[in-house]
């Protein structure tokens, strides 16, 4: 029976109802007194030195209150990388500067160079036409292997080169696998591109800074997945704020997917202006603004071998990656292509020796960092891909060679040789069970339909595993993370026994005001509409480090349960006092306080009440108030699993590719609220869809975005999606976090990409196409069908 | 966009006269128009809108005939020309989305000549007469390149005669992203002839294809078109389509719309 309310329900989402009755309250429905308009004069060369920047029509312009450059923040730091990843050789990378506003140099179309502040935003427009800016194009780099060629015109010119850093993971295992690669009985090569993605979230970014000049306080209202982190990385090192003196706000925010993870330069800019002005500045990024501000998502280049025996036994990993930085290190760049992609690369299976060479590229391009996934999606897709050509190459069937090579589940806990512990995992299972809710015994079938109608059917599956939870500190620290990766929550029961829980995580979508408050009222056995999640406001929250990675109900949710057990732990004392008992008797379940062996009993509200009308109360032993704040650091990432089948047709005169079925059968451990779980996995491989058949960002060779609206950049509409089949029932709960959970928010966009490739490699395995780039448009595998790729 | 003076005429007359300074741009739906002046690329001063005109919103069929008032929505036409030409129909529900289709108007798509748009393709394909407030023009004379048409400045589309073929189709192969013809293809049979008009794929935007008209007039069948292969000189070539894949495209699509018709 499913439940009704608690773990384990589908609880409908409450925050919907104001969602959806246009009641949601975003960053750019703030409006305050007195506030003025910011507009960003943004560089429309990919590469440029300027030479001078006449501001003086436009500052006299009618509405204008004043026009800032680099000048004016001299005194102000950069805005900061919060990841260094240490290179081969044991050195640090190279980290440039990051100034708010562009020095010296312009290098992406959309790097800010000047903005205007005025009374209204025309204004504000009209006078940047007056700024003379004498910008002098220079030489774009954008191919990331001539950026790292021998006398390449340097994106920064104090650097070295464009070279951010060369990686190599296990570094000590490289000469091992260059050797079991040369003496394999087979080995497959693929080449491939991890294609360059624009996340578009909803609601495009927006920042209003706020001074009180008479406590001396910034408030910042923005679109951030993470406003503690935001504070942390602003006030102390960008504009030298306090965090006392430093308020973060980011209410409701219509999307992230990652590219609201990171601190911008318009945050600070805002907030900065603010005070300077003595006026609250506002920005609203317009949707052209987005594609050439938003930090971009994955642009790899890899080419991967697998080397194996003659019964197709895994035996080397090897894999050679550019990834692309863009022009500057956006907040979590440098980790995405180095330890949440090198630590995956072995996937679902036993592969003894792994070696992994990741070089990091700066290029005139909007800066890259984490986008839905960050860096499983590029180890899943690289490794899924090379596999199922592997089972061509062997003539071994595709799921066989996987199941050949699985980590079975009497193997768990299972170190990789790229340093992760997978705590618990069942592979055959999910595969088994993806099996069936696909119903890949009918496939034949079903292409043998397809051909009579001149269609060409194909079947593709893919395995994946993650690292989720994104946590342990200690960990995380050890590999160049400049902060903590722990989660809070505070626990607060009111008189009358309704609670608010404050929490460090953010919801922009995922649905926390629901399945948060199921967690919690489900402990305490009371009715979720009792709970009440607070989230998204540094003044009202305790320390969080946010939501991405799907950490949010691994971490989050764990602080939160740690929290409830020290509130229920201080209510029964309270009940063994109201019930005269020993403690030790105490009992409490469904919202009752019971001594057992007695008919005393005494319900939840009555010991909130005594909590915070302490008449009848022990004093002596205990405090008034019933509210309690846990950090959780977990011992270790959380692996999530699961098995993705897609089915396509291609027409063979157009090309076009139509995605007819998808499965998913996933391993996500305990389930909190199944219905939230099946609409993120939803959710994730429609982005999946996106990645691998529409979306695709593209630069000419000057720099200049080809895509740049979705006049070209093709975004996944309701018609591109079939009706998803996902079942999340085979579950290996995780062994070091209190609710057994795993997380669901990025597998969607991590296991599809390559089912659905490999569905359409064999759709066209009769036409002798190995490989076609994503996203597989039409011309695109038109072209490889009749050999014009 | 910049700031601008907004006139609502309320016949044709008054937009001429409002037309007439030369300094004021004609809105009609405003699916191009508006996105443009938003980034700033355009700054008219005034726009005149044409959407309060009655007379402008017609469609009336005679004599073998349909003429539709130049600002008559796309969902108006799939709706009220149905039953009279459906093949056009056809073309003017599948316009872009829900909302481009309550907004946008047959005028406006014609005058604009986006050399990716569905209608233009529609009247050449069909041999439609475009008629303004000062004269009426051939298709064939009327669709002069990318954007390029023979309306005089400020002139003004009130209406579109068409005549109605037996039989027409119109195929059409979606850009990824945008959802424009990545190549469309009209064809309409008469019974003096077959024309075949395509968008979405030249450089000089829509055009017959006189090949494909001549193979299917002496027999319309998909076989008349299995020998012929359009040039690829002067296609489009951008990130969602070769030249080579345009040209492609056009035998398909054409191939398509007939089996449709047969």
């Amino acid at each position: 029976m499913p439940k009704d309310s608690g773990i384990g329900a589908s609880s409908k989402r409450r925050e919907d109802v104001r969602f959806l009755t246009g009641n949601g309250k975003y960053t750019d429905d703030i409006n305050v007194a007195g506030q003025s308009y910011a507009h960003f004069v943004r560089s429309d060369v990919a590469h440029g030195r300027i030479n001078s920047i006449d501001v003086s029509a436009a500052e006299a312009a009618p509405g204008v209150l004043k026009v800032f450059t680099a000048a004016d923040f001299a005194e102000v730091g950069g805005v900061p990388c919060g990841w260094c990843v240490t290179d081969r050789h044991g050195n640090p990378m190279q980290e440039p500067k990051h100034p708010v506003l562009a020095e010296g140099k312009v290098r992406h179309v959309g790097d800010p160079y000047a903005v205007v502040v005025a009374e209204s935003l025309s204004a504000a427009r009209d006078a940047a036409e007056l700024i003379e800016a004498d910008i002098e194009e220079l030489e774009a780099v954008i191919d990331m292997k001539a950026a790292v060629a021998d006398g390449a015109t340097k994106v920064h010119d104090d650097l070295t080169s464009n070279l951010c850093y060369d990686w190599g993971f296990v570094e000590e295992n490289r000469e091992a696998v260059d050797e079991a690669i040369k003496g394999a009985h087979h080995v497959t090569t693929l080449e491939l591109t991890n294609n360059r993605l624009v996340a578009n979230p909803m609601e495009p970014r927006v920042a209003v800074g706020e001074y009180d000049p008479w406590k001396d306080e910034h408030t910042l209202y923005t679109t951030s997945q993470n406003p503690h982190v935001i504070r942390l990385l602003m006030g102390a090192f960008v504009l030298g704020i306090p965090e006392h003196k430093l308020r973060v706000i980011a209410p409701d925010v219509g999307g992230g997917f990652g590219t609201k993870i990171f601190h911008y330069a318009e945050e600070a800019f805002c907030t900065f202006a603010a005070k300077a002005l003595k006026r609250p500045v506002k920005w609203t990024s317009s949707r052209s603004e987005a594609f050439i501000s938003d930090a971009h998502g994955r642009d790899h280049v890899t080419k991967i071998e697998l080397a194996m025996d003659e019964e197709g036994k895994f035996l080397a990993l090897r894999t050679d990656t550019y990834a692309n930085m863009g022009a500057y290190l956006s907040t979590f760049a440098p980790s995405v292509p180095t330890w949440l992609h090198g630590t995956l690369m072995a996937g679902n299976y036993i592969t003894p020796l792994i070696y992994v060479n990741v070089k990091a590229v700066f290029t005139n391009t909007v800066p890259v960092d984490a986008y839905r996934g960050a860096g499983r999606p590029e180890a899943t897709f690289q490794l899924e891909r090379v596999v199922d050509k592997a089972a061509r190459e062997m003539g071994i069937d595709p799921v066989e060679l996987r199941r050949r090579n699985f980590i079975d589940k009497s193997q768990f806990p299972y170190a990789t040789p790229v340093a992760v512990e997978y705590d618990t995992g069942d592979y055959h299972a999910t595969m088994d069970k993806l099996l069936e809710i696909s119903d890949r015994d009918g496939f034949e079938a079903r292409k043998a339909e397809s051909a009579a109608r001149g269609k060409l059917r194909g079947f593709g599956v893919a395995h994946y595993i993650e690292a989720c939870g994104i946590a342990p500190s200690n960990l995380v620290g050890q590999l160049g993370a400049r902060a903590g990766l722990y989660e809070s929550a505070t626990v607060r029961v009111n008189a009358t026994g309704s609670i608010s829980v404050m929490t460090g995580s953010h919801s922009h979508g995922q649905g926390h005001e629901t399945s948060f408050a199921q967690v919690v009222a489900d402990m305490l056995g009371i009715d979720e509409a009792q709970v009440d999640i607070v989230h998204g406001d540094t003044a009202r929250t305790p320390m969080g480090m946010g939501t991405y990675g799907s950490r949010s109900i691994a971490v989050g949710g764990s602080a939160m349960v740690r929290a409830t057990e020290k509130i229920i732990a201080k209510a029964k004392k309270v009940a063994s006092h109201l019930m005269e008992a020993s403690e030790s008797d105490v009992e409490f379940a469904n919202g009752q306080f019971t001594v057992a062996g007695t008919d005393k009993s005494v319900a939840w509200g009555d010991v909130c009440l005594a909590a915070y009308v302490p008449h009848n109360y022990p004093l002596e032993d205990i405090e008034p108030g019933l509210e309690e704040t846990a950090f959780y650091d977990p011992a270790n990432f959380t692996y999530p699993s699961g098995g993705y089948a897609c089915e396509v047709e291609v027409d063979p005169e157009t090309g076009q590719v139509e995605v007819l079925a998808f499965s998913a059968a996933d391993d996500f451990g305990n389930v909190i609220n199944p219905m939230i779980v099946e609409g993120q996995v939803h959710g994730g491989v429609a982005q999946g869809i996106g990645q691998a058949l529409l979306e695709n960002c593209v630069y000419d060779e000057n720099g200049q975005l080809l895509t740049g609206s979705y006049m070209d950049y093709a975004m996944p509409r309701a018609y591109d999606v079939p009706m998803f089949t996902v079942d999340h029932s085979c579950q290996t709960p995780c062994t070091h976090n209190p609710l057994g959970v795993k997380g669901c928010g990025e597998a969607g966009a991590i296991g599809s990409p390559p089912a659905i490739v490999n569905a359409v490699i064999d759709a066209l395995s009769g036409h002798g196409v190995e490989h076609i780039d994503m996203p597989l448009s039409p011309q695109r595998v038109w072209a490889a069908m009749h050999g014009k790729g | 966009m910049y700031a601008f003076d907004l006139v609502k005429p309320g016949t044709v007359a008054e937009a001429a006269s409002a037309l007439a300074g030369g300094e004021a741009q004609a809105l009609g739906g405003g699916q191009t128009l508006i996105p443009t002046l938003k980034q700033r690329l355009a700054d008219p001063g005034t726009l005149v809108s044409l959407s309060h005109i009655d007379e402008m919103k017609y469609v009336r069929e005679s004599g073998g005939t349909v003429e539709i008032g130049g600002g008559t929505t796309h969902a108006m036409v799939a709706k009220a020309v149905a039953d009279i030409y459906p093949g056009l129909a056809d073309l003017a529900g599948r316009i872009g989305d829900p909302s481009v289709r309550n907004r946008g108007t047959i005028g406006g798509s014609l005058a604009n000549n986006d050399p990716s748009a569905c209608y233009p393709a529609g009247a050449l394909g069909s041999g439609a007469t475009i008629i303004t407030d000062k004269r009426e023009i051939a298709a064939d004379d009327y669709f002069q390149g990318m954007f390029t048409t023979a309306l005089d400045e400020g002139e003004i589309v009130t209406g579109v005669r068409f005549p109605i073929p037996e039989k027409a189709h119109y195929s059409k192969m979606p850009q990824p992203a945008s959802r424009f013809p990545l190549v469309a293809v009209y064809v309409a049979k008469f019974a003096d002839g077959v024309r075949v008009a395509v968008t979405g794929a030249s450089e000089d935007g829509v055009f017959r294809w006189t090949e494909a008209e001549e193979a299917l007039g002496a027999n319309f069948s998909t076989d008349a078109l299995g020998g012929l292969s359009a040039s690829e000189d002067g296609m489009i070539a951008d990130i969602h389509g070769t030249a080579a894949y345009r040209a492609h495209l056009i035998g398909v699509m054409t191939k398509r719309a007939v089996a449709e018709m047969s």
